[in-house]
């Protein structure tokens, strides 16, 4: 049994002729916090994207627990317009272009970079109904409360959650009166309760402030202790980058340009000109 | 909400379930049956269960869908052929043109169920290529459907099923409802209360149930109800199944009420009329649904028919003349739709035991009121 939760080989995500993601190979192993950082635009929410179901990568395969959940190489209109690599690599492959419940029902859950509770909903709800996807109940048993006994676990799950993070106080509150920072972090209890074994997280301190995002930071570990689940987050946040994750993968213009633990990627030349820009030798 | 207090709800309701339909039953013994409170009680319930059942679709699950005349129709024909004696199919007296083609007749109340499951076997050929659009499109879609399925329903060649555009007549109606076992005719609103309310129950129930949040979910936010583990097509193409096979009891129950059923009756107008009733009602408001389609009812064929009577004058000026109801009719949803943005009742529900709480409670408190259930 390999320590290897996901395994992106040679995503390529390229809309008309934009190649938003090019070439993207990463791998996310056990009970690891991984972080993809690069500049604003480099594709790694399209990259998240490509691993959830919501776009289909033009070529490549994801991989999940060694087993390939999404693949597909450039064909139809694609087939002329390409202009990534390895577009022969995958064409032997069965094309795999799961709908996003589909992935989630295999064990990976995200969140978003702006938040998308949902908003007529109570906090309590709003976990209960995340829950939905492994009830064995059908429409009948549901509708007539033949399953009693799983609607009651399933609330009883629901309050240890909310307790867990926190939140219980708040359980019949509107989702969206919430303050931001408490909004976030029930986005986070929400993806927990379809019970993955990866997390995905998008830009989880967005618009926090110094304090917040050091709490934000130590409760991610705690969810990797608790759960027992494998973190990959993309963020901006340095602090919190280079503080808590174990490996950082760097993407500039769709391009893999570095990656590592967090001192070597501090120290990789490619990284800080990506971010500071190049100092043109005739200016 | 806990379950203790959830109970309490329940029960309160069901005390409220039982006083109405008490008092439909004194309605029944002591008013004459010809009295028109009884012909809108009737059209109210049954406009009141097609207006829930659209409400599943366009405020719970939030697939805006105009197919529902279509959904009613089915479930009407349905109805009226499968109920209609054996000896009069044969006769010339309903299918003139035609010889009919459906050689046996069925009890009342299966026929109604087959009506229902007929309507959600036509949602679910409908839905599998419709509900892959969205919004506005989907609208459109639908209402085309409707559309067709009426232009179809008239076709010639389909006559020996449907008696082409001719009306149906002579089925089993309201005043053959009797008492199990017996011949004691059933008091016909009475009937039409209980037919209705057991679906709307039904309905209610589906809403509060872990399918009924996943709808919910999809009508907020479809992008994260699907990254949640919800699927997308699947959980629309079950409301959708579910709101036209209560559409078609709706239609059955129509058919029955009016003794005759035409296609040409179930026109676009009236989806907008149930429209209207679900959006002044409240969108995502069961009880507002109820209300609202015995508002409608009431307003439309009862309370503002002086205004058609031309011998009435106002200032001495002779304005009403028939048709002028209509004009009042406009202005006051204007004036509903302006005071009230979301309708009579927004999302929220009628709570008797909220009502009770605050009799007991006798001072008139701030109430809580998102405590709708």
């Amino acid at each position: 049994m390999s320590d290897n939760v996901l395994r992106l080989s040679d995503i390529t995500m390229q809309f008309g002729g934009v190649v938003a993601v090019d070439n993207l190979s990463l791998e996310v192993n056990e009970g690891q916090i991984v972080a993809l950082i690069g500049p604003n635009g480099a594709g790694k929410t399209t990259a998240f994207n490509c691993i959830t179901g919501v776009y289909e990568p033009t070529n490549g395969q994801v991989s999940f627990y060694d087993k390939v959940i999404v693949s597909n190489y450039p064909h139809g209109k694609m087939k002329k317009l390409y202009k990534g690599s390895n577009a022969d690599k995958y064409v032997h492959e069965k094309i795999l272009n799961p709908t996003p419940d589909k992935i989630t029902r295999k064990g990976i859950a995200r969140t978003f970079q702006n938040i998308r509770l949902w908003k007529s909903m109570t906090v309590f709800e709003n976990v209960l109904t995340a829950k939905h996807l492994h009830a064995k109940q059908n429409i009948f048993t549901s509708t007539f409360r033949i399953s009693h006994a799983e609607e009651r676990r399933m609330r009883e799950e629901t309050a240890l959650l909310l307790e867990e993070q926190d939140l219980l106080r708040f359980r019949d509150e509107l989702a969206t009166s919430l303050p931001y920072g408490l909004q976030r972090r029930l986005e986070i209890a929400r993806a927990l309760a379809t019970s993955p074994k990866l997390l995905l997280l998008d830009e989880p301190a967005a618009g926090m402030n110094p304090q917040e995002t050091q709490e934000l930071g130590e409760f991610i570990v705690q969810i990797r202790e608790k759960y027992g689940v494998t973190i990959l987050m993309i963020e901006h946040h340095m602090d919190l980058v280079m503080q808590f994750s174990d490996q950082i993968y760097v993407i500039d213009f769709g391009e893999l340009i570095s990656h590592g633990t967090p001192a070597v990627v501090q120290a990789d030349q490619r990284v800080i000109d990506a971010y500071l820009g190049v100092v043109e030798e005739d200016a | 909400m806990t379950e203790k207090k959830d109970k309490k709800e329940v029960l309160y309701s069901l005390i409220g379930i039982a006083v109405l339909l008490i008092v439909i039953i004194i309605l029944e013994k002591t008013i004459p049956s010809t009295s028109i409170l009884f012909s809108v009680l009737k059209k109210g319930a049954i406009y009141s269960l097609a207006a829930v059942s659209m409400n599943l679709l366009n405020g719970f699950t939030g697939l805006f869908s105009l197919g529902q005349a279509g959904f009613m129709l089915i479930g009407a024909y349905a109805y009226a052929i499968l109920t209609m004696p054996v000896t009069i199919k044969l006769s010339d007296s309903v299918y003139k043109y035609y010889d009919c083609i459906v050689g046996f007749q069925l009890g009342l109340i299966p026929s109604m169920i087959i009506a229902g499951l007929i309507a959600a076997l036509f949602a679910f050929l409908i839905g599998l290529p419709v509900l892959r659009l969205k919004s506005d499109y989907l609208a459109i879609a639908t209402l085309g459907f409707a559309e067709i399925i009426r232009a179809i329903f008239q076709w010639d060649t389909i006559g020996p099923l449907t008696n082409g555009a001719n009306v149906l007549r002579k089925y089993l109606d309201l005043t053959d409802v009797t008492l199990p076992f017996s011949n004691i005719p059933f008091p016909p609103t009475l009937f039409i209360f209980i037919v209705a309310g057991i679906c709307i129950a039904i309905i209610k129930m589906l809403i509060d149930s872990s399918y009924g949040r996943a709808f919910k979910a999809i009508r907020d936010d479809e992008i994260a109800a699907e990254a949640m583990g919800i699927g997308l097509f699947k959980h629309k193409e079950m409301s959708f199944i579910i709101s036209s096979f209560f559409a078609g009891i709706s239609g059955a129950l129509l058919s029955m009420y009016q003794y005759t059923v035409q296609a040409s009756q179930f026109k676009t107008a009236m989806t907008y009329e149930i429209l209207l009733i679900v959006v002044i009602g409240g969108i995502g408001s069961i009880s507002g649904s109820c209300i609202g389609s015995f508002l409608f009812i009431a307003c439309n064929e009862w309370w503002l028919r002086f205004l058609d009577e031309s011998s009435n004058n106002i200032l001495g000026l002779n304005i009403m003349r028939s048709g002028f109801r209509k004009v009042v009719f406009s202005i006051i949803i204007m004036i509903i739709v302006l005071f009230f943005s979301k309708g009579i009742m927004g999302e929220k529900e009628i709570s008797i035991k909220r009502m009770v709480d605050r009799l007991r409670r006798k001072k008139p408190k701030p109430a809580v009121e998102e405590g709708a259930k």
